[in-house]
């Protein structure tokens, strides 16, 4: 008798003990815990560091990259890449100022022009990788330079600005006492999170990461769901470009250079597999929110803008050290 | 046994003749292509002095794709190298203008750390299981922040004459044009002759068949990424020298037109596929494209633009050509 009850009692221990083990030591919550180390550490450091005004500067920076981090975590899940975020981002401003200011359009229309521009880059990207099956890094290596190179073509080097005030309150406005970069990023990650882990869609987009034959022998759209992934890349690169102009009240064509590498950081650091299958948006928000942490902390305390660089960098490496060490020992 | 090994090598012989020798020839057509069509439009084109600045310019990005295509061909890739380069050519800056070093040092330093920054991305890819493009994603954050943390972002003038490696020429040719043959027939043979350099094709062809067949992983990408830095570290000797002051700052999307030169090569991405000689070709490409469209006087603002389309059209070609070949051998 007393051996049934032991046992029993054993195996809801040990059940209880297994899922304390997976979620105190998911890669989000060492990544939690990483994150809020950084983040009492550079508070020690500078206290400025954790003021209001210094948080919503910084959550006004780390809007673009984490808004365009949400579709690149969707497309690394499937395996794939986008290298050419920095360069839709930029042909996307370019559109937004050289349409207005060259061509003489109204400023909303401009501003559709310049989401549409992001979008239907997205989609020839999407459509070269589905269609003729260009390994995606290949693909948007090439449109990196493309795109780049049409902003600088229809710009000339130029750069447009003058634009009314109405236009600028876009980026550095409020509502209901904070800027509206936080409401966008915090709206558009709530529905990220959630179509990635509660919807069809979101399952499809594992089961294609982890095989893709699989994945369209079970009857998923392969091809429609990666060229949407692609297309929604796009798209918010050319939505995070209007905010941006806003903000900075100009358009140049070298806007969003080596962007693409500050967004894959993020997402790889916020625990997103590269090899695809694996991943979530918590963490890439974590990830998006320590790199910006780590820059904005490090020059509140007096180091060089550089120094942050190599943080970010050795950080990377060592987070992605110790969750694969850490995962592989829940794992065993 | 034999007869395995023996099957092994016809079907080589087979893909050597079909696949690769075919990538050198379009790319070797797609050159004579560019020439014939830009000398129609301006004859000076075809001048000795341009051919030859135009080789030279190209011998530094050739040189650093044959270490790329090693990467490549063995699965991994490295996005560090242009960081990599400007910390290289800013050392052997250091040591050529301090005065207190012996000159040789200038040569030889940039060389050994170019292979111990190898050797340190290739221990954390081969023996710590890091994907390759995380690691160096991570490294170039942290070469390039480290980079302008040294030097403050200043330049470097006045080397001295015995540092001009990029200007002199050796029998009426630069030498960087005979350093890049040179370099690029020596890592042809080793690669299509020695054990080591089967080796990188079949770990990044199929790496469980190459465990099976005795062969260690790790070693060949210690191997693969340390020849890696060696030659990033000469070709960064070529980039220091090529004007009398170093710029001592990373150029911006250096590494993305190395990687292009070792794709439009055809070197697959997806490895274990491709030769040096069609990397070299490809670099040499890339340049004349850059050339002919200064002398075809296209407007410099659509330079990039042009040059993304075309690095895109290669590698449909590219594509399409193996897609009809695979093709051909499934009819057989």
């Amino acid at each position: 008798m007393t051996t049934i009850a032991q046992e029993l009692q054993d195996s809801v221990a040990n059940r209880a003990l297994r899922l304390a083990k997976r979620v105190l030591l998911s890669q989000e919550m060492i990544l939690l815990v990483i994150t809020l180390l950084a983040i009492f550490i550079l508070s020690e450091q500078n206290d400025r560091f954790l003021t209001r005004r210094n948080l919503e500067r910084e959550a006004v920076l780390l809007f673009e990259v984490g808004l365009i981090a949400l579709p690149m975590t969707f497309i690394i899940i499937t395996g794939g890449i986008d290298l050419s975020v920095g360069s839709m981002f930029g042909m996307s401003a370019i559109i937004l100022g050289f349409t207005w200011q060259d061509y003489g359009w109204p400023l909303e229309l401009a501003i559709v022009a310049a989401i549409v521009a992001g979008a239907i880059g997205g989609f020839i990207n999407g459509t070269f990788i589905v269609r003729l099956g260009v390994p995606p890094l290949i693909m948007t290596l090439a449109t990196l330079a493309f795109y780049r190179g049409l902003a600088l073509g229809i710009s000339e080097a130029r750069s447009a600005r003058g634009f009314p005030q109405e236009f600028l309150k876009i980026g550095r406005g409020e509502l209901w006492g904070l800027p509206h970069q936080v409401w966008v990023l915090a709206l558009a990650t709530l529905i990220a999170a959630i179509a990635l882990a509660r919807t069809p869609f979101g399952r499809s987009l594992y089961a294609i990461g982890n095989n893709e034959l699989a994945a369209r022998f079970a009857g998923i759209r392969v091809k429609r769901v990666k060229l949407a992934i692609y297309t929604l890349s796009g798209l918010m690169c050319g939505i995070a470009s209007v905010f941006f102009v806003s903000r900075v009240t100009t358009t140049r064509s070298d806007m969003g250079t080596g962007m693409e590498l500050d967004v894959i950081a993020a997402v790889v650091l916020g625990g997103t597999s590269i090899f695809g299958g694996s991943g979530s948006i918590i963490g890439t928000l974590l990830g998006v929110i320590l790199i910006a942490a780590l820059k904005n902390g490090l020059l509140l305390a007096g180091y060089k803008g550089d120094a942050s660089l190599v943080m970010v960098g050795a950080i990377l490496i060592l987070a992605i050290l110790i969750n694969n060490t850490i995962q592989r020992y829940v794992r065993r | 046994m034999t007869s395995q090994t023996a099957a092994f090598d016809v079907r080589v012989i087979r893909d050597r003749l079909t696949t690769k020798l075919n990538q050198e020839l379009i790319l070797t057509l797609s050159l004579i292509v560019l020439t014939v069509i830009t000398t129609s439009i301006n004859s000076r084109f075809v001048s000795a002095g341009n051919l030859s600045d135009m080789l030279a310019n190209s011998a530094y990005i050739a040189i650093a794709a044959i270490g790329m295509s090693m990467v490549i061909i063995s699965g991994n890739i490295d996005i560090s190298v242009g960081s990599l380069i400007g910390l290289l050519a800013t050392i052997a800056g250091k040591i050529a203008t301090d005065g207190d070093f012996p000159l040789w040092m200038a040569y030889v330093v940039p060389v050994i750390v170019g292979a111990l920054a190898g050797a340190v991305t290739g221990f954390l890819v081969a023996y710590l299981g890091i994907p390759a493009i995380v690691v160096t994603l991570g490294m170039m954050s942290v070469l390039k922040g480290g980079l302008i943390l040294w030097t403050s972002g200043r330049w470097i003038y006045g080397l001295p004459s015995g540092f001009k490696l990029a200007q002199w020429d050796l029998l009426g040719t630069p030498v960087p044009v005979l350093l890049m043959i040179f370099l690029t027939i020596v890592a042809a043979l080793w690669m299509r002759y020695s054990n080591t350099g089967r080796a990188i094709y079949a770990v990044g062809g199929n790496a469980e068949a190459a465990r099976l067949a005795g062969i260690s992983r790790r070693r060949t990408l210690m191997t693969v990424f340390i020849l890696h830095g060696v030659t990033t570290g000469i070709a960064s000797l070529l980039f220091a020298t090529k004007f009398n002051t170093i710029q001592s700052t990373v150029p911006p999307g250096l590494e993305l037109f190395i990687i292009s030169a070792s794709v439009i090569g055809g070197v697959s991405i997806l490895g274990g596929v491709g030769t040096v000689i069609g990397s070299t070709l490809g670099a040499v490409l890339l340049k004349a494209i850059d050339s002919a469209m200064i002398f075809t006087s296209i407007s410099q603002y659509w330079l990039q633009a042009v040059q993304g389309m075309l690095i895109l059209l290669t590698v449909l070609a590219d594509l399409l050509r193996r897609r009809r070949q695979s093709y051909l051998m499934s009819r057989e």
